[in-house]
């Protein structure tokens, strides 16, 4: 048994943290989290030259990692300095195009941006519930539909794009300049965009998408996770340097009890949220992978709002202001849980084994 | 036993119900129902209708303008009010200095500021927080000097909510510094015009802007304004608490964002079926559905308690801890139902035909993460905690 990330891996996330810490410092990270265009076009060129996307996508395909464990250690480095920039829109991308037999060489280079285009607002977790048709067109294909909060989409050249076709559903790429894109920031930062497809002229990438997208979003509800848990480690120490500091009544809160327990439960619980996400990232693309991606979305959900308010709440008024750091940590902490699949989606396929 | 109330009560029900469905103009309750700001006249208008019906300063006896109602009353216009999604009343002139000068003030006084407050001449705010005293408001250091016939104030005030609207401020502040830290505060009434005194926005977490901090720098203002005696102001905080109380359970505000929630999940989708019908949402929602029928009770006995022995004792905190968890609660869920449509911000860059949710639901997550206050403002969820506590080990 060996808990010890390997020696590349602690590099990658060392000269991360290093770089997001010194280029993303919170006061930037604002600026780009809540301003358009919710992007910073040459410190998104830096953070790829060091090599977050190749990391994203495995050596067969032109990158150098691709794992669970890679997955896990770059967001959890983009978690503790709530980065806003699209990784999330490129892994999901990277995954499909990978699974289409695509090249990813001009995604991993930031040269093309890509995003996946699957959420509906009638279906907004679902894979296989959406409305968007597929039509064949000559040799090509044309789209209609409206594909909702697509993550990076309001900076993408391509979206891949899920649409149900006579046989199923298959998975398309439209040009950003085909359809029509209205973009937007997020409450918790970052930008996403909706995207009007009318009669847009596709290229089809997979007949059958069903079990490429599936494992795509299972990368992605991974990478969530443990964004999290990389936003709940710095959440909590900032709680306790408050306890640590704040004084009322002549003593620091930090030495009432009230206080005092539900701190080591938080902190307790952010243990358990790591460690299941580890889990998950070990099964990531294999024997119940999908369920144990589930389970960990499921927790780290509940964990993280936990995490939000209880941080909030023992902070006193501080932390419900903008000027204080942990109001944006636990926005993107609750807001987590309105991506890839809420904590009751993903318990209904935990439980769906159940009935197999 | 009988839960019903009154033929009486009933037909006050039926009166305020007729009132709000006549008087209370639809932009208000929509921007109510949509979570949106209110603005300075939207707040003015609302208190002008009620105050032409002599309905505005619900806590006052009737010599000074109140519409003498009962406690009974009193809850049955706040829950009707919330139901019918009016703007709330801001509380700072009406329901705490009121009150105070009713009790505490000068002749004088009363006839000078109590009809300003009812005709709205006059916005007030709340001055007791500081930076360094919250929970511990004893603490606090902003300090009045007697220097002749006036008071010179420095220090700072937090928190203050809606000060950017106000003329005046009452605030609590150090007049001595001998004995206990309670015993050196007093009540002093600030026009905010008084040279010295700069006001500067606070941004909420997400990112409205209702609070501020006010500091001031040898701000003068006559003796004449000081409320009750000088370092007894203690007395008087106490006395508010148990006036910021009335209400304090929010179950009309409660029972309305459960009908909003209701109506929500029905026209959301999950799965290919509504969200309503998903038992494990649906599960959530019976859970608070639950809490919030015991609420209505325990509210009720409470209130029924404080008539029968004149105060409402410390189970009123009770109220607030319960109260606020439900509310926090459905606004919980109103934001999970929303489900990925609840991140587009601000909202409104969505309308029409690109609307992502109803424009009842759009702000569901801003109110969120901005109700994260209701249990930490009014003496935290802690406070209350501490407050039983006591009460009930007798310690
Ligand atoms: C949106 C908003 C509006 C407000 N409006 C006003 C206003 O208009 N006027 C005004 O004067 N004030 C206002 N307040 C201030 C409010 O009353 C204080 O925030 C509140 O009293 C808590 O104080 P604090 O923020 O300093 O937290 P602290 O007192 O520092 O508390 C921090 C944490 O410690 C806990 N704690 C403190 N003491 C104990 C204890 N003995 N045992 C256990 N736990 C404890 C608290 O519960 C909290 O969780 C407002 C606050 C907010 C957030």
């Amino acid at each position: 048994m060996d808990f010890d990330v390997s020696e590349d891996r602690r590099m990658l996330a060392d000269s991360l943290n290093r770089f997001l810490a010194d280029r993303y410092g919170i006061e930037h990270r604002n600026s780009v989290a809540y301003d358009a265009p919710y992007h910073d076009p040459d410190r998104w060129s830096e953070m790829v030259e060091l090599g977050v996307l190749h990391a994203l996508v495995p050596e067969e395909a032109g990158g150098f990692g691709g794992t669970g464990f890679d997955i896990t250690v770059v967001f959890e480095a983009l978690g503790r300095a709530l980065n806003p920039e699209p990784v999330l829109a490129a892994l999901i991308s990277a995954r499909l195009l990978v699974a289409a037999g695509r090249d990813v060489e001009d995604l991993v280079t930031g040269t093309s941006r890509y995003a996946a285009a699957l959420s509906e607002p009638d279906a907004p977790y679902e894979v296989e519930d959406i409305a968007t048709e597929a039509t064949a067109d000559g040799d090509g294909w044309r789209l209609s539909g409206r594909k909702s909060v697509v993550y990076g989409g309001h900076l993408a050249d391509r979206f891949l794009v899920s649409a149900r076709h006579g046989d199923g559903i298959g998975l398309f790429a439209v040009n950003a300049d085909a359809a029509r894109v209205t973009p937007y920031g997020m409450i918790d930062g970052g930008g996403a965009a909706e995207v009007f497809l009318d009669s847009a002229p596709a290229e089809l990438l997979m007949t059958d998408a069903v079990a490429a997208i599936g494992d795509a979003l299972d990368a992605g509800a991974l990478a969530l996770c443990a964004e999290a848990v990389g936003a709940m480690d710095v959440t909590r120490d900032t709680l306790l340097d408050y306890l640590r500091q704040r004084k009322q009544f002549g003593r620091t809160i930090g030495s009432f009890q009230a206080l005092q327990h539900r701190a080591v439960e938080l902190a307790a619980e952010i243990e358990q949220a790591r460690s299941i996400t580890i889990l998950a990232a070990s099964r990531l693309g294999g024997d119940g992978g999908s369920r144990t991606v589930s389970m960990a979305k499921n927790l780290v959900g509940r964990t993280a709002r936990l995490v939000s308010e209880e941080t909030i709440q023992m902070h006193g008024g501080i932390a419900m202001t903008w000027e204080y750091s942990a109001s944006h940590y636990a926005k993107r902490l609750v807001m987590l849980d309105h991506q890839l699949g809420d904590t009751d989606h993903h318990l209904e396929r935990v439980m769906a084994a159940y009935a197999a | 036993m009988d839960l019903s109330f009154s033929p009486e009560e009933v037909a006050f029900r039926d009166e305020v119900r007729a009132f709000l469905r006549d008087e209370l103009p639809a932009e208000l309750s929509d921007k109510v129902r949509r979570g949106a700001e209110l603005t300075k006249a939207d707040m003015e208008r609302w208190h002008a209708i009620l105050n032409g019906r002599g309905w505005l300063a619900a806590t006052w006896p009737e010599e000074h303008g109140g519409p003498g109602w009962s406690p009974v009353q009193r809850h049955i216009f706040d829950e009707e009010a919330a139901l019918a999604s009016a703007p709330r009343i801001v509380p700072f002139g009406l329901h705490m200095l009121g009150p105070v000068l009713i009790r505490f003030g000068t002749e004088e006084q009363k006839a000078q500021v109590l009809p300003r407050i009812l005709d709205g001449s006059d916005w007030w705010c709340q001055g007791y927080s500081e930076p360094g005293a919250g929970s511990d408001l004893a603490s606090l250091k902003a300090r009045a000097v007697r220097d002749g016939d006036e008071y010179v104030i420095n220090g700072q005030k937090t928190w203050t909510t809606l000060g950017q609207h106000a003329n005046k401020i009452f605030c609590l502040l150090r007049t001595s510094t001998e004995g206990k830290p309670q015993e050196g505060i007093s009540f002093v009434l600030v026009d905010l015009d008084t040279p010295g005194i700069e006001m500067r926005p606070i941004k909420l977490i997400e990112g409205g802007h209702e609070v501020n901090e006010v500091f001031f720098t040898d701000v003068r203002v006559p003796v004449a304004n000081l409320v009750g005696e000088e370092n007894k102001g203690w007395t008087i905080a106490k006395f508010l608490l148990t006036h910021e109380r009335t209400n304090i359970a929010g179950v009309g505000f409660s029972v309305q964002a459960f009908e909003q929630l209701r109506a929500l999940a029905g026209r959301m989708r999950r799965n290919g079926k509504r969200l309503i019908d998903n038992p494990l949402f649906a599960a959530r929602m019976a859970k608070v559905e639950i809490d919030l029928e015991a609420m209505k009770i325990t509210n009720l006995r409470m209130l029924s308690d404080a008539r029968k022995n004149g105060a409402p004792g410390p189970e009123s905190s009770m109220l607030k801890i319960k109260g606020t968890e439900i509310r926090q609660e459905l606004n919980d869920l109103a934001r999970r139902a929303l489900g990925p449509a609840a991140a587009p911000f601000p909202a409104e860059m969505l309308e029409g035909n690109e609307a992502l949710v109803p424009a009842d639901h759009a702000r569901n997550a801003e109110r969120y993460f901005n109700n994260r206050k209701i249990t930490i403002f009014g003496g935290s969820n802690e406070i209350q905690k501490n407050i039983l506590t006591k009460a009930m080990l007798e310690l």
